[in-house]
C-alpha cells in the first residue's frame, strides 16, 4: 500500500516525465532480455517466428502480388524501350539454343545407353514443392525470403532450394503454410560445391554482399574467373550438380561466385526433398508396402 | 451518441502515427523487387520513430516503439530485440532534441536524421555482430543507411498530412 502511495505522489509532482523515462528504461532492459533469451534458447525463438509468419502470412500473400505487379510494371516499362533490340537478340539466342537441343538430346541419349551398359544405380528421384515468394526481410543484417509452401506440403528444415536461374538457398524455418529461406548470399549460409571442370570441392559462403565467395580453397586447387559452380552434394543436404553460378573474380584469397540467380525476379522457387540414396532404407520400403495395401 | 462518435474518431485518429509505422514495417517485408531495393530495402520503421517523435511525440509512446521493433524482428529474422533496442535508442535521442528540431525547417531536420541514422546502423551492425558471432560486413548496412537518408524527404512528405490529422483539434 504504501509503495503504491509512493508511486502516486512521485507521478504526481515531477510529471509524466518521469513515469516515461522509467517506461523507457525498462523497456530498453526487456530489448537487451530478449536478445539474451534468444541466443539462450533458439528453439523457442524460432517456434514464435514460425507462429507469428504463420499469422501474418495471409496478410503478406495478399499484398504481395499488387508489389511483384508494381516492379513488373517498372520493368516492363523499362523493357519497352528496348523492345527492338532485345527481339533480335532473343532470335539469334534461340537459333543457338535450337542447335544446342540437338546436341542436348543426341547426348541424353547417349548417356541412357552407357548407364545401361555400366549398369549404374539410379539416385533417388527427388520430391518438390513449387512456392511463391510472399516476404523478402531486405535488411543488411539477414538475406532471407518466405514461402507459401510448409510442413503441410511437406517442406522441411535443411531442405534445398532452387529456381528455374539456379541454387536460391536451403529452408531455415519451416511452419504449417510458410517457410523461411536463407539465401545463399546471406553471411551465416554455407554450401558444399564443386568447381565443375576441375573438380575442387569448397565451400561457398554469403557475406550478404551480392556475390559469395569460395572459402576453404586448397592449395594448389585450379579456379579462375568463369568457372562454373555446383552443388557437391556433400554432407546430404542437397542434391549434387545443382547450378549455383561462375567464379567472376580471383585474387590472392578470395575467389567471388556470380549466383545464376537473378535476385530482381525471384518470385517461384522449388523446394526440393531430396533423400540421399541408400540412407533410410527401412523408412522407404515401409513406404512402399503401405503404399501397396 | 455524436459526441461518443466524436471521441471515438478522435482516439482512432490517434492511432495513426502507430498504425503508419506498424504499415511500414509490413510494407518493407513485401517482395517489392524494385531495383532501387533489391539489396537492401530501405530502413521504413526507423524513418517513421524519428518523424513521429519530432512532430507527434505523444502519439507514438515508447512500448509501441518496442511492440514495433518487435515485430520487425520476428518478420525479418534479425537477432530478436536488436531492431526494438535500436529504435527505442533513436526514440530517445530524438525526444532529447525535440525542442531543437521543433520548428525548425525541414533541410535540418533531414540533417538531423541523417546524423541520426549512422549511430543507429552502428549499434545495429554491433549487435548483429555479437549475435551472430562474426563481424558482419558493414557496407550493405551503409547502402541502406545512404538510401534511407534519401528517401527520407519523400516519406516527409506522406507523414505531414497524417500526422496533422492524427492530432484532435480542441473543440
Amino acid at each position: 500500500m504504501r509503495v503504491g502511495r509512493g508511486r502516486h505522489l512521485v507521478l504526481a509532482v515531477p510529471g509524466r516525465a518521469f513515469a516515461q523515462r522509467f517506461a523507457y528504461a525498462i523497456l530498453a532492459c526487456a530489448a537487451i532480455t530478449l536478445m539474451i533469451i534468444s541466443q539462450a534458447e533458439p528453439r523457442l525463438v524460432e517456434t514464435l517466428r514460425v507462429g507469428v509468419a504463420d499469422a501474418v502470412a495471409p496478410v503478406f500473400s495478399f499484398f504481395s502480388r499488387p508489389a511483384t505487379t508494381i516492379a513488373d510494371g517498372v520493368d516492363e516499362l523499362g523493357g519497352m524501350l528496348v523492345v527492338h533490340e532485345r527481339n533480335e537478340r532473343l532470335e539469334s539466342d534461340n537459333a543457338t539454343l535450337r542447335k544446342w537441343q540437338a546436341v542436348a538430346e543426341q547426348l541424353g541419349y547417349e548417356n541412357e545407353m552407357f548407364r545401361r551398359l555400366l549398369k549404374v544405380v539410379p539416385d533417388q528421384r527427388t520430391q518438390f514443392v513449387t512456392a511463391r515468394v510472399i516476404a523478402d526481410s531486405g535488411g543488411p543484417f539477414i538475406h532471407m525470403v518466405m514461402v507459401n509452401a510448409g510442413q503441410s506440403h511437406g517442406v522441411r528444415r535443411g531442405q534445398a532450394v532452387v529456381n528455374h536461374d539456379g541454387l536460391v538457398g536451403r529452408v531455415l524455418e519451416a511452419g504449417e503454410h510458410t517457410a523461411r529461406i536463407l539465401l545463399l548470399t546471406d553471411l551465416n549460409s554455407r554450401i558444399p560445391v564443386v568447381l565443375e571442370e576441375s573438380r575442387d570441392r569448397t565451400i561457398l559462403r554469403g557475406d550478404n554482399s551480392p556475390h559469395p565467395y569460395l572459402a576453404f580453397l586448397a592449395t594448389g586447387a585450379q579456379v579462375k574467373p568463369g568457372d562454373r559452380i555446383v552443388t557437391s552434394g556433400e554432407g546430404g543436404m542437397f542434391p549434387p550438380a545443382l547450378d549455383v553460378g561462375i567464379v567472376s573474380a580471383v585474387d590472392k584469397d578470395r575467389a567471388t561466385v556470380h549466383p545464376f540467380v537473378v535476385w530482381e525476379r525471384l518470385d517461384y522457387v522449388t523446394i526440393l526433398d531430396y533423400v540421399v540414396p541408400g540412407v533410410f532404407p527401412e523408412t522407404r520400403r515401409a513406404e512402399r508396402t503401405g503404399s501397396l495395401q | 451518441m455524436s459526441d461518443w462518435v466524436l471521441r471515438a474518431g478522435r482516439s482512432l485518429r490517434g492511432l495513426i502515427p502507430v498504425t503508419v509505422t506498424v504499415a511500414l514495417v509490413f510494407a518493407g517485408s513485401l517482395p517489392w523487387r524494385l531495383p532501387a531495393f533489391v539489396e537492401v530495402t530501405p530502413a521504413f520503421a526507423a524513418m517513421a520513430v524519428f518523424y513521429w517523435t519530432i512532430y507527434r511525440p505523444e502519439r507514438l509512446p515508447y512500448v509501441a516503439t518496442f511492440a514495433i521493433g518487435v515485430l520487425q524482428d520476428l518478420l525479418a529474422g534479425t537477432p530478436l530485440g536488436m531492431t526494438a533496442l535500436v529504435l527505442l535508442i533513436v526514440q530517445g535521442v530524438v525526444a532529447s532534441q525535440r525542442t531543437f528540431f521543433r520548428g525548425k525547417p525541414f533541410l535540418v531536420v533531414w540533417w538531423g536524421f541523417a546524423m541520426v541514422m549512422p549511430a543507429a546502423g552502428l549499434l545495429g551492425w554491433a549487435i548483429a555482430s555479437a549475435c551472430f558471432g562474426t563481424l558482419v560486413p558493414l557496407l550493405p548496412i551503409i547502402v541502406q543507411i545512404v538510401i534511407t537518408v534519401l528517401v527520407f524527404p519523400v516519406f516527409a512528405v506522406f507523414f505531414r498530412p497524417l500526422g496533422v490529422l492524427a492530432t484532435p483539434r480542441p473543440g
